[in-house]
């Protein structure tokens, strides 16, 4: 009797342990050719607290589309050139609604002279305008029509939760013990896994090649090692953590090489990882200066995009509900009715161009 | 009455404490006269002792101890001698091997140095082990199957620890000593070289763990079925048919239609369980070495079967003109 007792208790504690942190029930949804395991792993537990956490707020009365141009009535008007003073005022609206902390609201950017760029939180907003359109009309590879607000990645706060700064890992105690390799600690980009800690700057910062198996059945001296491999496995796990999804939502993982086994999610995501690579380079980087070093990293780096900062666990940030349809003023330069179009382009870098910057951070001492 | 059972065994039997046979001359004697201990009895002998070191037995000791030290104090160090913290991460810490670019040289300690002499003192342990395993079977009388069996194992260790790595002409390519990073490395090493279970003899290798599994549960089962007709006796039964026997072979016949021997299924074991280790390091041994996409081998070679396609067709961005780098 007591022996079948522990019999039953020792079935239970090996069935709590082999279960994991995700307690039953958990759906699978075949998605590629039966019998191959591509399939999405569904918990509709998990899921509830997700859809709660990704409500999009309810849109702000459209402007309408005429009266004077806010560049005509407002002064230091560098990037929303082309909107007229209703439109502007709603993308005012709107920033203070996604960004601003409510107890500061329109002060967290402006002072007493709105025009004035003494406040470093106007200057890196002007650049975060620029970034949105920039995304909204160039990175449609990655955005699709979908496209991105300031909602996207903030979400109500003044920083959004899932920045990142490069992460130089512990110094080594002193001269004479092994060094850690930039891994085998709890790597919280990459799953709490002991992969290295800091794939981010060598992949979304720097562009070191990610790519390290061999094209050739047999050796045609790729030089890729296993360490390398460690690392792009690292950014694959940050991937599939920010986007709440497994290997198989992109790759066959029969060979995750190969792209006519992939799914045509790899595309969208292939386009991801430069459009992180291009923002932060781009738009980030270039107002490390601007921020005061309390918003900065330990190196003194400023604070970076990864696929968590739009996704935020979800495939498709938001459930993949298009907030940008409602906020053309976000989408790029608007053509206005009553008068000329605005001349100068509001938004003038193409993915991978010159950072059109030095004198935005002229503008901010 | 007492019920006498073979695992879990209730009843334990008591005798005077056996000392073995008497050793050859010239080596170390036995140390102490064997003590029983009660609760070990409960789930095998629970006689403890005489001990033999012996030479090789000390010294393997000392080079693991020397290992173990190595490994354990340089992840001790990685957390800053923080005992709650090394407790907490013991996990995920380990002892790397040196980078990639170091190739063959001896590197600083701290660059990977640390590594290689943990891996000599540990090789050097293994291989003691193994010599005195072999020696200790000879002095019994004994065949030497065991250390053959033990030595299956060891090859495995060393192509994966010196041999490959060697022959990839780079000590970067071999595990690290640590929980999680050699199970990441593992899984790192299938990525890289195109997914191992294209790999052959990753296959065989696997058939002969799962089959070892099999055959493990079959024997054990058997055994413990006719145990109560005598058949844990099974050196006796080998030459000497009992019903026990008899009744085993006949339940394996009706139900598969074929049974091994008292004597055979010892051998099955045995091979199922050397071909393990031995098949699977020939599979490492071969990867980065003669083969280095397994996947694109398997294609090649038509053993990865091709399936219908149920996505557009995708294409690599990289390739196209005019796409971000």
């Amino acid at each position: 009797m007591r022996n079948s007792f522990l019999v039953v208790l020792g079935a239970a504690a090996m069935l709590a342990a082999v279960s994991g942190c995700e307690r039953p029930p958990v759906e699978t949804v075949q998605t590629g050719f039966r019998g191959l395991g591509m399939e999405e792993v569904i918990n509709p537990r998990t899921d509830a607290s997700k859809t709660k956490n990704n409500i999009v707020p309810a849109p702000i009365p459209a402007a309408p589309a005429d009266g004077p141009l806010a560049s005509s009535v407002y002064q230091n008007v560098q990037v929303l050139k082309d909107l007229n003073v209703a439109q502007f005022t709603r993308v005012m609206l709107a920033i203070t609604q996604w960004v601003a902390p409510p107890d500061q609201s329109c002060n967290y950017c402006h002072g007493a002279n709105m025009a004035s760029d003494d406040r470093y939180t106007k200057v890196v907003a002007r650049r975060m305008l620029q970034m949105t359109r920039h995304i909204n009309a160039d990175w449609k590879d990655h955005v699709g029509a979908t496209g991105v607000t300031c909602y996207t990645c903030h979400r109500g706060n003044a920083v959004p939760k899932n920045v990142w700064f490069i992460n130089p890992g512990q110094s080594t105690e002193n001269g004479l013990t092994a060094g850690n390799a930039g891994k085998n600690k709890p790597s919280t980009v990459a799953g709490l896994s002991s992969l290295p800690y800091d794939p981010l700057t060598r992949y979304l910062l720097e562009d070191k090649n990610i790519r390290v198996i061999s094209k050739d059945a047999l050796p045609d001296g790729n030089p890729s090692t296993i360490k390398q491999t460690d690392i792009t496995y690292a950014l694959m796990i940050h991937m599939s953590e920010s986007l709440g999804v497994n290997c198989v939502y992109c790759h066959n993982s029969r060979s995750f090489a190969v792209w006519d086994a992939s799914t045509p999610k790899r595309t969208t995501a292939w386009y991801g990882i430069r459009m992180a690579r291009d923002l932060n380079n781009n738009y980030l980087v270039p107002l490390t200066a601007t921020f005061p070093a309390h918003r900065l990293g330990v190196l003194g780096d400023v604070a970076k995009v990864n696929c968590a900062t739009c996704h935020q666990g979800l495939f498709k940030p938001l459930y993949g509900e298009s907030m940008a349809k409602d906020y053309p003023e976000l989408q790029g330069p608007m053509q206005q009715h009553t008068d000329v179009p605005a001349t100068a382009p509001a938004d003038g870098s193409p993915p991978g161009g010159p950072p059109p910057t030095a004198a935005l951070q002229g503008d901010s001492k | 009455m007492a019920e006498y059972q073979n695992i879990f065994t209730r009843v334990q039997i008591r005798a005077p404490a056996y000392v073995g046979v008497t050793l050859p001359r010239g080596a170390w004697v036995r140390q102490g006269k064997g003590a029983f201990i009660h609760l070990l009895g409960r789930f095998g002998d629970a006689q403890i002792g005489p001990i033999y070191l012996g030479t090789t037995g000390l010294l393997s000791l000392v080079c693991g101890f020397i290992a173990f030290e190595i490994i354990g104090l340089n992840m001790f160090a990685s957390v800053h001698w923080n005992p709650i913290q090394f407790i907490r991460q013991l996990p995920w810490l380990a002892l790397e091997p040196p980078a990639p670019a170091n190739g063959l040289h001896f590197p600083r300690l701290q660059d990977g140095g640390w590594w290689l002499m943990a891996g000599f003192f540990l090789t050097s342990s293994v291989l003691l082990w193994w010599l005195r395993m072999y020696r200790r079977a000879r002095a019994l009388g004994m065949g030497t199957h065991v250390s053959w069996a033990f030595l299956a194992a060891i090859w495995l260790y060393l192509v994966l620890g010196i041999i490959r790595p060697v022959l990839m002409g780079s000590f970067g390519e071999a595990v690290p000593f640590g929980i999680f990073p050699h199970l990441d490395w593992t899984a790192a090493f299938s990525i890289r070289y195109g997914n191992l279970f294209y790999n052959p003899f990753h296959c065989l290798s696997i058939a002969f763990l799962y089959g070892s599994t099999l055959l493990f549960a079959m024997h054990g089962g058997t055994i413990l079925a006719v145990s109560r007709l005598g058949g844990d006796r099974e050196l006796e039964q080998i030459v000497d048919r009992g019903t026990a026997s008899e009744r085993a072979a006949l339940f394996w016949r009706w139900t598969m239609g074929f049974n091994a021997t008292m004597e055979s299924i010892h051998r099955w074991a045995w091979w199922f369980a050397v071909l393990c280790p031995l098949v699977g390091g020939i599979g490492i041994l071969l990867t980065g070495t003669v083969v280095d996409n397994w996947y694109l081998w398997a294609v090649k070679h038509h053993v990865a079967p091709m399936y219908p396609h149920v996505f557009p067709p995708v294409i690599d961005p990289a390739t196209l003109t005019g796409a971000p780098k």
